[in-house]
């Protein structure tokens, strides 16, 4: 009995890869996992349990995601209820205490920045609001700095023997952000006070950083897809307060900002949302270029 | 010395291998500053309140009443067929949770019974800092068996159960003990989960004594295929014994027959589901196949209803079914459904099989499609036509028409 409870332990774990030895890092989405990589470097194995094409809003708590967790050291989310519909029961699946909520190794990013569009009452009739403010906190660049801070501190004290390491590899990402927000300023000064229109609030980050102006949204409510009524309203008023271009993020349906460009006459410009939203934005430098050249574009007349 | 958190054998050798110095108060390093303040609804102390009110309208051309699977005898607790005709109040549910401690987390589900009543589906104490992939979990639970089998009322893409679930596990399976479940450090997905219980429901039934009356073992694996594609797939068993269990034989004349079976019931659940989203993005569109096939063997015996002789023998029988069953959400919002069901019930294995009433052995299939729009995704509006043919005779169309609300916590849903 005994032997043969060894012999299926030892082919079970012959035949399944056991977990990495480096540090294991889940993002829940690539820009987190990007930043990860910018701060741990080799000294970390790091993916995303979604891609730019998935709204982290409707992730399935799927299999591979239940054991990526479970075999996680560390987990970085975004928060502020953004992925609250699956994100607690693949923590609850995995059985990794080092991931739950109050850990080190549990980091959401949102804690770190200073939320937008918290709303002063909570109703679902207002839509999928979020009580804790708007959750798209990764379209300005500004907020990446506190979520650096607070990831390499987690590190450091997770992987204690190269605590120096990551403190290098923090301060040498905090000088080069610091020089590429100087160069996304003086970039993206011809956008201050131009007047747009979002498909869903998800930029209310970037026109923060930019100074855009929502003028209007497709979607009638947060999480409600555009209706045709909607649509036509937003039309109508546009004509009484124009905007210059209608912005949708790369994974959300592309034909209600198509149609708003062609019956309002406003280029509609995909935003690469997150790293590997378009085919430049490879890291979360290009990440930003790539954001600032479409907006730029789309300034152009047409 | 950190206090004994746990009693019970089961769990004290989980507590050997509890790690103590993982362990840190709950939120400890949320910060403070940032945030404005959090609502009661999404934490501090104030337990996770969720409701889900379900509403429903059964229209059948035949009495729901007269409503059997041929060959098939069972305890009067199992609801089996479609329910009430009319306007009803569908499975309203009012869920309760929260964490305890760094260590301890829990959830009540209390079923809101259209009769009136509160019924306990689920009352959870659950680990959450044991590690090691490691989730122990005691009270009253849906057991993890099969796919469908721990999934709430609110979460079926149908508005009932398929035959199958109805006439082998009594719907679904719940019980009062203790499960433990463990996830492989593999990067291949492998779960394991064993469950030990009272016993307290069909199969299962009249437990007296000290022991287990219920065991159950099931092994899951799953993974993706690219982006787009995800599977899930295990093999489950469930050990039930009952003890003057009552079960109800029905011949043709509508009289019924209130049998007795004491015995040993082993239930083995095969299930499977694949799912594909273009680019893994469920928000627009997506398709989800299911199926499972469940098959029980009854070893007893089975003492005749008094009426009718009051004689007692050995009774074996063993009854299967499956179901498939596809949904595709075609646009935001919208989705369309086709389940397939099929019945198989064995001849009585007994010397009394004469005077069982009814048929002895049988088969049974339905079909049903449903269409489902959900303005949001905290409420959902469905309609289901269904045909079922179990009953010897003309078929019986059946028509529903469900809403499904939640307020509060957003619940965050299984695979």
């Amino acid at each position: 009995m005994m032997t043969r409870t060894r012999f299926a332990a030892l082919a079970l774990c012959l035949c399944v890869a056991p977990a990495q030895a480096a540090l294991n890092v889940l993002a829940c989405e690539p820009e987190w996992a990007a930043l990860a990589k910018e701060i741990g470097g080799a000294l970390i194995e790091t993916n995303s349990a979604t891609t730019a094409m998935q709204d982290p809003h409707h992730i399935q708590a799927r299999p591979s995601l239940i054991a990526r967790a479970r075999n996680a050291d560390l987990i970085i989310c975004t928060g502020a209820e953004l992925e609250i519909g699956w994100l607690p029961i693949l923590l609850q699946q995995s059985g990794n205490a080092k991931i739950q909520p109050g850990q080190p190794g549990y980091l959401m990013a949102a804690d770190s920045v200073r939320m937008l569009e918290v709303p002063e009452r909570v109703d679902r009739s207002a839509g999928d609001v979020h009580a804790s403010g708007n959750p798209h906190i990764q379209t300005d660049p500004r907020n990446f700095q506190g979520v650096a801070a607070a990831l390499a501190e987690r590190l450091q004290q997770i992987d204690v023997a190269h605590r120096d390491q990551y403190e290098h590899a923090h301060q040498d990402f905090k000088q080069r952000w610091a020089q590429a927000l100087e160069r996304w300023h003086a970039r993206g000064a011809p956008l201050h006070g131009v007047a747009v229109v979002s498909q869903h609030k998800a930029f209310a980050y970037l026109y923060d950083w930019l100074g855009l102006k929502e003028v209007a949204v497709l979607e009638p409510k947060p999480g409600i897809e555009p209706t045709a009524s909607h649509l036509r309203a937003v039309v109508d008023a546009l004509k009484r307060t124009p905007a210059k271009m209608v912005l949708y993020a790369s994974y959300q349906d592309p034909r209600p900002s198509q149609w708003l460009s062609d019956n309002a006459n406003l280029p509609a410009v995909k935003v690469p949302f997150t790293v590997g939203g378009s085919d430049t934005a490879k890291d979360l430098f290009t990440l930003f270029d790539d954001t600032l050249e479409r907006l730029i574009a789309a300034l152009a007349p047409r | 010395m950190r206090p004994q958190w746990f009693a019970g054998a089961a769990f004290a050798v989980i507590g050997l291998i509890f790690t103590s110095s993982e362990i840190r108060a709950q939120n400890a390093d949320r910060s403070p500053s940032v945030n404005a303040v959090r609502p009661a609804m999404s934490g501090g102390f104030t337990p996770t309140i969720g409701l889900v009110l379900s509403g429903l309208y059964t229209r059948t051309s035949r009495d729901p009443a007269t409503y059997r699977l041929p060959g098939l005898m069972t305890s009067p607790d199992v609801g089996l067929g479609p329910g009430t005709r009319s306007f009803g109040l569908g499975d309203s549910e009012l869920l309760l949770g929260g964490n305890a401690d760094a260590w301890i987390s829990g959830y009540a589900r209390l079923g809101l019974d259209p009769s009136g009543e509160v019924e306990i589906e689920e009352a959870v104490v659950q680990s959450t800092a044991l590690g090691h992939g490691l989730n122990v979990k005691a009270g009253r639970f849906f057991s993890g068996i099969g796919y469908l089998n721990p999934l709430h009322p609110h979460e079926w893409d149908f508005v009932d159960n398929p035959l199958a679930y109805q006439a082998l596990l009594g719907t679904q399976y719940n019980d009062d003990g203790v499960s433990v479940r463990w996830v492989a450090p593999t990067t291949q997905f492998i779960e394991l989960g064993a469950e030990i219980g009272r016993g307290r429901s069909f199969p299962a039934g009249g437990n007296a004594g000290n022991g287990a009356g219920m065991s159950s073992f099931s092994a899951h694996t799953g993974g993706d295929i690219g982006e787009s594609h995800s599977w899930r797939a295990g093999v489950s068993m469930l050990n039930t014994k009952a003890l003057d269990q009552a079960w109800q034989a029905h011949a043709g004349d509508g009289q019924t027959q209130s049998n007795q079976f004491s015995g040993k019931t082993r239930t083995w659940v095969l299930d499977a589901v694949w799912k594909w989203a273009p680019d893994g993005n469920y928000a627009r569109k997506y398709f989800k196949l299911q199926g499972e096939y469940l098959s029980s063997r009854h070893d007893g015996q089975l003492t005749l209803d008094p009426t009718a002789g009051d004689a007692a023998g050995q009774f074996g029988q063993r009854n299967s079914g499956w179901y498939v069953q596809s949904i595709y959400q075609f646009m935001p919002r919208w989705r369309v459904g086709l389940r397939v069901d099929r019945m198989s019930l064995s001849t009585f294995d007994t010397p009394l099989a004469d005077q069982i009433a009814g048929p002895n052995g049988g088969r049974a299939r339905r079909e049903s499609v449903m269409v489902d729009f959900s303005p949001s995704e905290f409420s959902r509006l469905r309609v289901q036509l269904a045909q079922d043919r179990s009953r010897p005779g003309e078929l019986d169309h059946q028509f529903f028409v469900q809403y499904l609300v939640s307020f509060g916590a957003h619940g965050a849903h299984r695979y």
